[in-house]
C-alpha cells in the first residue's frame, strides 16, 4: 500500500514538473475536456436533479413539522455545493472518465504502444498523463458549478410541489441566497479540484502499471474505480475539516 | 535522440556479460556478443529463449542486472548516450497508436519534439510511406491496415528517426510467406540504402538466412553460435541442428524411433 501511495506522489510531482508543457499538448486536453464533457452533462445534471430533489423530499417535511419549511433553501443550497455536487459528481466521473483513462492507457500498456513512445524518447507522462489530468481538474468544478444549479432547481420542485413542504419558489430562493455565499461554492469546487487530482493520478497510475493481457485491463480499470472512490470518500473529510478553519 | 549525430549512419553495438533475471528464472546468462556497424544481425533462437528480453535491454527498455551494452563503447547507461545515438525499434505487434491516423503515428517522433514544421513532416511521412510502399494511406486508420501494413508502417515510423540503429522485434511472425519475404526485402533494402545496423529478432529460419550478415544463436539465454550464416547452418551443436532441421517429418521419425 505505501508503495503504491509513493507512486502516486511521484506520477504527480512529474506531472505538476510538466506542467509548462501544458501548451504543446493543448489538443489533446481539448480532446480529453471534450470526451469527459460531452460523456458526462447529461449523467450529471440528471443525477443533480433527482439529488437535490431527495434532500428536499427527505428535509422538507420535518421541517414543515416544526414550522421551518422556509429553511429548506438553505439546506438543498449548503448540502449540494459543500458536499453533495463535488463528492456525487467525482464519484460519476471516477467510474465515467477514471475507468476510460485506466483501460485506455492500461491497453496502450499491454500493446506495446507506451513501449513505442519510450523508443521514441517522448515521456509517457507529458504524452498520457498531462493532458488528461489537467482535463480532468478543469472538467470537474466546471461540471460540480451545473451540478450545484440543477441541484437547488431538483430542490426548489420538490419543495414547492410536494404537498408537506409547500414552499414557494421565491421563498426557496431568497432562504438559499441568504445562507450560501460565494465561498461555500469556492469550497465546493476547491474540493472537486482535489478530487479530480485524484481521479486522474490514481486512473493513470494505474493505466501505466497494467500488466498481463484484456484481464490485466480489466484489472487495472476496477483498481482505479474502486481506489479513486476510496481516497475520495476519506480525502472528502480531511479537505472538509482543513477547510473549516477558513470558515 | 535529436541531437548530434556521428557523420557514420550505423553505429557499433557490444554486449558485454547480460544478465538478468525475472522472478528468480534467469532469462539471459551472461551474454556477449559484437553487431558492427551497417551490419544486419539476426538473434535467432526458439520461442522463451529470451530473445524479445535482449532487444528491450539494447534499446534501454529494460535494464540489465549484471553486464553492459555499449553502443561506439560508450554504455547505454551513460547520461546522453541514448540522446547521441538514434535507435528506432519495430515492435512484434507493430505498437501503432490506434487513436492516430497512419500518418499522425509515421510523424509522431517529429511533431511530439517539434523538430520540423506541419508541412515538413507531411513532406516526410509520404516520403517514409512512399519507401516502405504504403503511398497515399496517410489517412487510414491502423485498424484498417492488414498486419502486414502494419508492420511497414512501424518500419516506415521507426525511419522517421533516421536511426543509427534499428531493431525488429519478430517482423514476419503473423505474416503470410509473400508478405514475410517483401518486409525481409525492406529489412535488407533499408539497410543497403542508409546503412543502419539492424539488429533482428526472429524464430523465422528463411528470413535469418535470408537478410542476415551474421546469425546468433540463442538458446535458454546463452549463445550457442555467432557467425555468418554458412558457418552457423554448419555448427555441429545438436541444439542448433534441431533448431534448423526441425520440420514434420523430422519430428515424425523422431517420435516413431
Amino acid at each position: 500500500m505505501f508503495q503504491n501511495i509513493g507512486e502516486l506522489l511521484l506520477l504527480f510531482w512529474r506531472t505538476l514538473q510538466a506542467l509548462p508543457l501544458t501548451w504543446r499538448q493543448r489538443r489533446k486536453v481539448y480532446d480529453q475536456l471534450f470526451e469527459i464533457g460531452n460523456a458526462s452533462l447529461l449523467m450529471a445534471c440528471i443525477l443533480s436533479l433527482f439529488i437535490g430533489g431527495v434532500i428536499a423530499l427527505q428535509t422538507g417535511p420535518l421541517l414543515a413539522e416544526r414550522g421551518l419549511a422556509t429553511l429548506i433553501g438553505s439546506v438543498v443550497g449548503n448540502s449540494m455545493c459543500k458536499e453533495l455536487a463535488p463528492v456525487m459528481m467525482s464519484i460519476l466521473i471516477a467510474g465515467r472518465i477514471g475507468s476510460a483513462m485506466a483501460a485506455e492507457i492500461g491497453s496502450m500498456r499491454v500493446y506495446q504502444e507506451i513501449d513505442a513512445l519510450r523508443t521514441m524518447n517522448i515521456n509517457p507522462v507529458h504524452y498520457l498523463v498531462l493532458p488528461r489530468l489537467v482535463a480532468i481538474s478543469c472538467a470537474l468544478p466546471v461540471l460540480v458549478i451545473f451540478s450545484i444549479q440543477v441541484g437547488w432547481m431538483g430542490g426548489a420542485l420538490v419543495s414547492v410541489f410536494n404537498s408537506k413542504i409547500g414552499v414557494s419558489f421565491p421563498a426557496f430562493f431568497n432562504n438559499l441566497r441568504d445562507t450560501v455565499d460565494l465561498w461555500k461554492i469556492v469550497n465546493g469546487l476547491f474540493k472537486s479540484f482535489v478530487f479530480a487530482v485524484v481521479i486522474g493520478v490514481v486512473s493513470c497510475h494505474q493505466g501505466l502499471q497494467t500488466i498481463g493481457g484484456p484481464r490485466g485491463i480489466g484489472r487495472s480499470v476496477t483498481k482505479a474505480v474502486v481506489n479513486s472512490i476510496v481516497l475520495i470518500l476519506i480525502l472528502d473529510y480531511f479537505v472538509t475539516r482543513f477547510l473549516m478553519y477558513f470558515d | 535522440m535529436n541531437a548530434a549525430a556521428p557523420s557514420q549512419q550505423g553505429v557499433r553495438v557490444t554486449v558485454q556479460g547480460l544478465r538478468r533475471v525475472f522472478d528468480g528464472q534467469p532469462v539471459l546468462k551472461g551474454l556477449n556478443f559484437e553487431v558492427e556497424r551497417g551490419e544486419v544481425f539476426v538473434v535467432m533462437g526458439p520461442s522463451g529463449s529470451g530473445k524479445s528480453v535482449l532487444l528491450r535491454h539494447i534499446i534501454g527498455l529494460e535494464t540489465p542486472d549484471d553486464g553492459d551494452i555499449l553502443i561506439e563503447g560508450e554504455s547505454i547507461q551513460s547520461p546522453g548516450v541514448m540522446d547521441k545515438y538514434r535507435m528506432a525499434m519495430v515492435f512484434q505487434s507493430g505498437a501503432l497508436f490506434n487513436s492516430l491516423s497512419v500518418g499522425e503515428n509515421v510523424g509522431l517522433y517529429l511533431s511530439e519534439h517539434q523538430l520540423k514544421s506541419p508541412n515538413e513532416i507531411a513532406r516526410i511521412v509520404k516520403e517514409k510511406l512512399e519507401i516502405v510502399g504504403l503511398r497515399g494511406q496517410e489517412n487510414r486508420s491502423p485498424s484498417d491496415l492488414s498486419g502486414g501494413m502494419k508492420k511497414r508502417v512501424a518500419i516506415a515510423r521507426a525511419l522517421v528517426v533516421e536511426p543509427h540503429l534499428i531493431l525488429y522485434d519478430e517482423p514476419t511472425s503473423e505474416l503470410d510467406p509473400v508478405i514475410a519475404v517483401t518486409i525481409g526485402e525492406e529489412i535488407l533494402k533499408l539497410n543497403r540504402r542508409i546503412h543502419v545496423t539492424s539488429i533482428v529478432v526472429s524464430h523465422d529460419r528463411e528470413l535469418a538466412f535470408g537478410i542476415a550478415d551474421r546469425i546468433a544463436l540463442l538458446n535458454e539465454g546463452q549463445i550457442l553460435a555467432v557467425g555468418a550464416p554458412d558457418a552457423v547452418k554448419n555448427n555441429p551443436h545438436p541444439r542448433i541442428q534441431e533448431f534448423l532441421t526441425a520440420n514434420f517429418n523430422h519430428n515424425l521419425e523422431k517420435s516413431s524411433s
